[in-house]
């Protein structure tokens, strides 16, 4: 008797715990849904944005738009000095930031001793990764610009970009350097290596490749850095080049290219956005799709040598 | 000294070690200069805020609604800037927070090893994408869109800006997130899987709960990256100062001013030109306060685990 009364309200029970679990397998598999969803349009994203700029700025994908200076009319115009600009801004940020970057890592790893120097610059590398770009145009104008009296050159913009560069490069030179083993210093200590030739000759030399990284993926960010180089007040207009750095007299090369107004990139597409004219817009969507295939391309490969070294190196 | 000699010819190699001690000495400068920087955008801020300061008092600047630095009739508040960076912000990160926290949960406790692995460098490549195109984005693409919807829409306004903010700093949150998550250890994985948990179950109430200030770690260096971005706004949102926070409406952010003022014939010296200094001040302590808020629950989590 007591035993078919329990039957049936046990039966319900049981019913009622399998719909739960029905339930929360299907909560289960409509999160992972939604996940997939979100990460898909995330890609999609991406790739309308880039299909977007291609096929806005193809009419202008021609020669003569890679060897035209800016113009009044838009369908003349070209980037010739933009390209040129961002060239030579860049290669001065690539001399001031990556040896620099490079060296502080180097000591934050190898050298400093638990402390309070340490301590500050710790702290301050991992502020100045945080600190907005346009903070730092904000500095170079008042520092390199008036204080300095660089002007508004290649130059003030090459060291700008660099500031903005260094704090990618300690990061990523520190990383790499710390991956090493400790047996690896240790044997060139026990052949009689003083400490920076263990530095130079073995933690560099194997840490390669995570500095390649750390260093393509800063220069990628400084292609299309446009904000700070906006507030040193980098011409929009520029219809001329600057001195070439090579000349065909001794000694060969040339530094006035330093001093030289410039413009780059990013700058001469906003310059192209902020025009009312639809012409322009065309324009500004080439610009856009060459600096994002450089910066795209550029990451693409820094995080492909990633993978291989990760991949590759076994201690 | 009872020392023993190891080597009396390394001893004795005085060129050897000045080389060694003058290397040390150069590589600390390298990395102090990180320090000289730091000291260096203080400095340049502070020096340049002070004679604004002196003209404007701190109480004009923090309560006056009006900021017109370059017309005849001078204003001088800061608050139709901050608004039209928080309310920029604010649309970012209804965009980025349910976007990035699923990410995250998904690519931490969903996704296979493979999925993963392709996902994370999509992710890094849409970092990788200049703001100045995303402004583009905002102007050509999102704002028409948006149109459509409101045809009332103008066609600076902060909503597409915001929008499209929040889709850029998506990959911050989703990886600093997933990060915390997959730090949480695997025994509480495994406890709550032994009761029966579903993967759904055990990502919200174990794990969520357990990377919980790393994930808001991860929201607020969102929002300090919302703060400081500059391109999106300074194109599609339009550059004029406006006391709102109706995103339909245009207004100026605190970067978008100072583009504005870089972009017209600096007097060096003028009012106009403190006043961008004022402005980063105002930005640089706002990034500030926001990164070390940031970087104290990030710790906070650290030290749990």
């Amino acid at each position: 008797m007591a035993v078919n009364q329990k039957k049936p309200s046990a039966l319900k029970d049981l019913n009622l715990i399998r719909t739960m679990i029905r339930q929360h397998k299907r909560n289960d598999l409509a999160f992972a849904g939604l996940g997939m969803f979100v990460i898909a349009s995330l890609t999609i994203t991406l790739i309308i944005l880039f299909l977007d700029l291609v096929l806005d700025g193809y009419p202008k994908f021609t020669l003569d738009f890679f060897s035209n200076f800016p113009s009044r009319r838009a369908a003349r115009a070209g980037i010739l000095s933009a390209w040129v600009g961002s060239s030579l801004v860049l290669i001065v940020t690539f001399i001031v930031a990556v040896p620099l970057g490079i060296a502080a890592g180097i000591y934050l790893e190898e050298y400093s001793k638990k402390g309070w120097l340490s301590d500050i610059i710790e702290i301050n590398v991992s502020n100045l990764a945080g600190v907005p770009s346009i903070i730092y145009g904000l500095l170079a104008l008042g520092l390199f610009v008036y204080s300095f009296g660089l002007g508004q050159s290649i130059l003030t913009a090459g060291l700008t970009l660099a500031l903005l560069m260094l704090p990618i490069v300690i990061v990523s030179t520190r990383e790499a350097i710390r991956a090493i083993p400790v047996q690896i210093r240790e044997a060139a200590y026990a052949v009689g290596a003083t400490k920076w030739q263990v530095v130079l000759n073995h933690v560099v030399q194997y840490s390669y490749g995570g500095i390649l990284t750390g260093v393509i993926i800063g220069m990628a960010r400084a292609i299309g850095e446009t904000a700070p180089l906006i507030t040193i007040g980098a011409l929009t207009f520029i219809a001329f080049l600057p001195p070439s750095p090579v000349t065909i007299d001794p000694p060969f090369i040339n530094l006035d290219w330093l001093n030289a107004g410039f413009t780059v990139l990013p700058i001469q597409m906003f310059n192209w956005i902020s025009r009312p004219q639809h012409a322009f817009h065309i324009n500004a969507a080439a610009t856009g799709a060459v600096i994002i295939i450089l910066t795209v391309l550029m990451n693409g490969v820094a995080i492909k040598l990633r993978y291989n070294i990760r991949k590759k190196i076994k201690w | 000294m009872s020392e023993p000699i190891i080597s009396a010819r390394l001893s004795k190699d005085f060129q050897r070690n000045i080389m060694e001690r003058f290397i040390e000495f150069a590589l600390l400068c390298s990395a102090a200069f990180a320090v000289f920087i730091t000291s260096a955008i203080v400095y340049v801020l502070v020096s340049e805020a002070i004679p604004f300061f002196q003209h404007v008092s701190i109480y004009e600047f923090l309560t006056d609604t009006v900021w017109t630095p370059n017309y005849s009739i001078k204003h001088y508040g800061i608050l139709p800037l901050i608004s039209g960076t928080l309310t920029t912000t604010f649309i970012a990160l209804i965009v980025a927070v349910p976007l990035g926290t699923i990410t995250a949960i998904y690519l931490s406790e969903f996704a296979s090893h493979k999925v993963r692995e392709t996902v994370k460098p999509i992710l890094e490549l849409l970092v990788g994408v200049p703001t100045v195109v995303f402004g583009y984005f905002a102007l050509m693409l999102v704002t028409p869109l948006l149109q459509k919807i409101y045809p009332d829409l103008t066609t600076f306004n902060m909503l597409g800006p915001g929008i499209v903010m929040g889709v850029m700093i998506v990959p911050y949150i989703a990886s600093l997130a997933e990060d915390s998550m997959r730090a949480v250890p695997m025994a509480m994985r495994e406890g709550a899987y032994a009761m029966g948990a579903t993967r759904f179950q055990t990502s919200v109430r174990v794990i969520t709960p357990a990377a919980i200030s790393g994930i808001v770690a991860a929201y607020i260096l969102a929002i300090s990256r919302a703060v400081g971005e500059t391109m999106i706004v300074a194109i599609a949102a339009g550059q004029q100062p406006n006391f709102t926070f109706n995103p339909v409406e245009s207004a100026a952010t605190i970067t978008s001013y100072i583009v504005s003022v870089a972009l017209g014939d600096l007097e060096h010296g003028g009012i106009g030109y403190q006043s961008i200094f004022a402005a980063g001040l105002t930005l640089l302590v706002m990034t500030l306060l926001l990164n070390i808020l940031g970087h104290m629950t990030r710790k906070k989590f650290a030290e749990r685990y």
